[in-house]
């Protein structure tokens, strides 16, 4: 058994990922002192780009496996799936500190990011998403903490993290049900900008709908990705029996849409030939119903590769979605173009680095995923005693 | 009482007058001139808070052109405002909607950008090359219309395309103009849009021909305002917070882990990173 101290191993892959970071680190350098018009491609047309459309508005979404597995196994005690918990508690908490982190860069006057809270403009979607992604980055760094302290020896304040446990669980379920679905309500403003088929007073639904179904899907791609990495066994049988929540969620989330369209009338605008009709029909054709039917058929569910590529599906599904939003509906009633440059592309490239240097380190060095069981008789010298 | 101003598009000889005047009155940078063929003003950008379009249209088989200035409508209900979430744009009393960072010296701008995804318009524009920049955009004279003065645009319109007053008594007299003269189109820009605003423009071409948003995704303008759509939605959150929550802390409590099954620090371990 290794030393039970920090260790980090360095390979030519690692190496490749911090010289991302510092690339990218050097960039946002540059667009601090120099403005975003001299590193972003946007415009006046254009005031949102990339770090808001994929960085954000994914990074958020793709959190979502945080608080959809916290309300299964915290709220729903479902044990089964507790494998999975720590994992996806850290994924999110990750996801949302790369959205504080584009956000932070985005904000063109970023000195003056902390009036929000003392300037309330609780009229603004946007005052709702910003109070809740903090405060639940905040709760989350709290739950972690109570990971962290196992390592770090500190009893006092695992103790006093331990009784704030339970609301922190709750609040940490309620924030991110209601910012999920603001992020969808920012574009409620935008109802002669967005195309119809994107555009509902139901945005919100379907955006904490979406954000919430996701959740198992990131967890098992998530989780494929780390037994990989290992060379562990994935957790299948979680997995699987993810699947039958998820395709009920989508199947609801599909009804909803379809009957939200023809409720507004729209519903012959997805079958109109137009680069946004045809965008929503792979949306919902390859990456709703396609993925439905995976989880539906025994023979495809029960296989590693049937539930990872139907999983992988839904996810991209949700970024499709999200892109869709920001940047295909939009597109026609703005004008202008707007294509990420590259330095835009840099910055979110280094970004996500970050996240998966973190991510290897953490998992690494604390107590994230379940010991695997032939491993468990040589755990007896796993003890952080001789750790200050 | 809330101003307006009245916009004949009838009357506009394209002098670009209340170009020059705004940027006078508001010390704006200009552009030198230079000599083009092309008399469009392009579009509003943050050294420009008016131009003056060209319209090439056909009206009853004849080819007119027709000159249309532009620059943020002032609507009752804007859009900007409700999205802003520190409070930097506000509805004044007098009809102006107006910039705090830069018309009042209140400096909570994050910018955020959100307030240009927001307006139906596309009229907040940003100082992109700046390192701190601001939201720029009309500003609707406010120093002057507080001291009872027109806008410098109204000022300087030399044929009367342009005249400032009550909103109401403007809204009026528009639809007496339109009345007395059959060549006017039956609408006044502006009276009801996104809930109404206090340009108000009338025309004797179609609107539409004349670039205004008339018609989106083939369905007329909203004529709600946007902050009320908003409104409709968020006006739900306490409720959503409180049930939400008190709906998870009952199942948590009736769910109740039966004994503790799994000893969590026992469970997981860190991963061995030579696999």
């Amino acid at each position: 058994m290794y030393g039970r101290n920090w260790s980090f191993r360095i390979t030519w892959f690692r190496i490749l990922l911090i010289i991302l970071v510092l690339g990218a680190a050097a960039a946002c350098l540059y667009r601090f002192i120099f403005g975003l018009g001299a590193v972003t491609n946007l415009s006046d047309q254009w005031p949102w780009g990339l770090w808001i459309g994929f960085d954000l508005l994914c990074g958020i979404a793709l959190a979502g496996g945080g608080f959809s597995t916290a309300l299964v196994v915290h709220v729903l005690h479902r044990d089964k799936y507790l494998p999975i918990a720590r994992a996806a508690l850290l994924t999110s908490l990750l996801g949302y500190i790369i959205s504080l982190v584009s956000l932070f860069l985005d904000i063109g006057r970023w000195f003056n990011f902390w009036r929000p809270f003392f300037y309330w403009g609780f009229h603004s979607v946007l005052f709702e998403v910003f109070w809740c992604i903090s405060l639940y980055t905040t709760i989350q760094v709290l739950e972690f903490g109570d990971i962290f302290f196992e390592k770090v020896k500190f009893p006092a304040l695992k103790k006093i993290l331990g009784y704030m446990m339970t609301p922190l669980l709750i609040l940490g379920i309620v924030l991110p049900s209601l910012h999920q679905s603001s992020l969808g309500s920012l574009y409620i403003v935008a109802i002669d900008k967005l195309y119809p088929l994107w555009w509902s007073m139901l945005i919100p639904f379907f955006f904490v709908w979406s954000a919430f179904f996701l959740g198992p899907a990131m967890v098992t791609v998530e989780g494929t990705l780390a037994s990989r990495a290992y060379g562990r066994q994935p957790e299948l049988p979680v997995f699987q029996s993810m699947t039958k929540l998820t395709m009920w969620m989508m199947i609801i989330y599909f009804i909803v849409k379809m009957i939200d369209l023809n409720y507004r009338g729209v519903f012959g605008m997805a079958f109109n030939g137009s680069y946004e009709s045809n965008m929503f029909l792979i949306e919902m054709i390859v990456f709703v119903l396609l993925p439905i039917f995976m989880y539906a058929i025994p023979s495809i569910r029960t296989k590693l590769w049937g539930v990872v590529t139907a999983s992988l599906l839904v996810v991209v599904g949700v970024v499709f979605n999200r892109m869709n939003v920001v940047f295909t509906g939009m597109a026609k009633s703005v004008g202008g173009s707007y294509f990420p440059s590259i330095w835009e592309f840099l910055i979110t490239i280094g970004m996500w680095s970050a996240l998966a240097l973190a991510y290897l380190f953490i998992v690494e060095n604390f107590s994230i995923l379940p010991k695997e069981e032939h491993t468990h008789s040589t755990h007896t010298s796993y003890g952080p005693s001789f750790h200050a | 009482m809330s101003k307006g101003v009245l916009v004949d598009v009838t009357r506009c000889i394209d002098c670009k007058s209340c170009m020059v005047a705004c940027k006078v009155w508001n010390d704006l940078p200009s552009r030198k001139t230079e000599f083009s063929n092309d008399l469009d003003a392009g579009q509003l950008n943050s050294d420009t808070y008016t131009v003056v379009n060209n319209c090439i249209s056909e009206n009853g088989g004849e080819v007119v052109w027709r000159f249309v200035k532009r620059q943020c409508m002032h609507c009752k209900e804007p859009a900007c405002e409700s999205a802003c979430f520190t409070h930097s744009f506000v509805k004044t009393k007098e009809g102006a909607v107006i910039y705090k960072p830069t018309v009042v010296d209140q400096d909570y701008c994050v910018g955020c950008r959100y307030c240009m995804i927001a307006c139906p318009f596309g009229v907040p524009t940003f100082q992109w090359e700046k390192a701190f920049p601001y939201v720029e955009k009309c500003t609707f004279c406010y120093e002057r219309t507080q001291q009872g003065l027109k806008t410098a645009c109204t000022q300087a319109c030399p044929t009367g395309a342009l005249k400032f007053g009550d909103r109401e008594e403007l809204l009026a007299e528009a639809w007496q103009r339109i009345n007395n003269n059959p060549n006017y189109v039956k609408h006044v820009y502006g009276e009801k849009e996104y809930g109404g605003t206090s340009w108000l423009y009338i025309s004797d071409v179609p609107f539409a021909q004349l670039g205004f948003k008339t018609e989106v995704f083939n369905r007329p303008v909203t004529e709600k305002s946007i902050p009320s759509l908003t409104w409709d939605v968020l006006k739900w959150t306490p409720y959503i917070f409180v049930g939400w929550g008190a709906l998870l802390t009952a199942m948590r409590a009736y769910t109740k882990r039966r004994a503790e099954v799994h000893n969590e620090e026992e469970m997981y371990g860190p991963v061995d990173p030579k696999e």
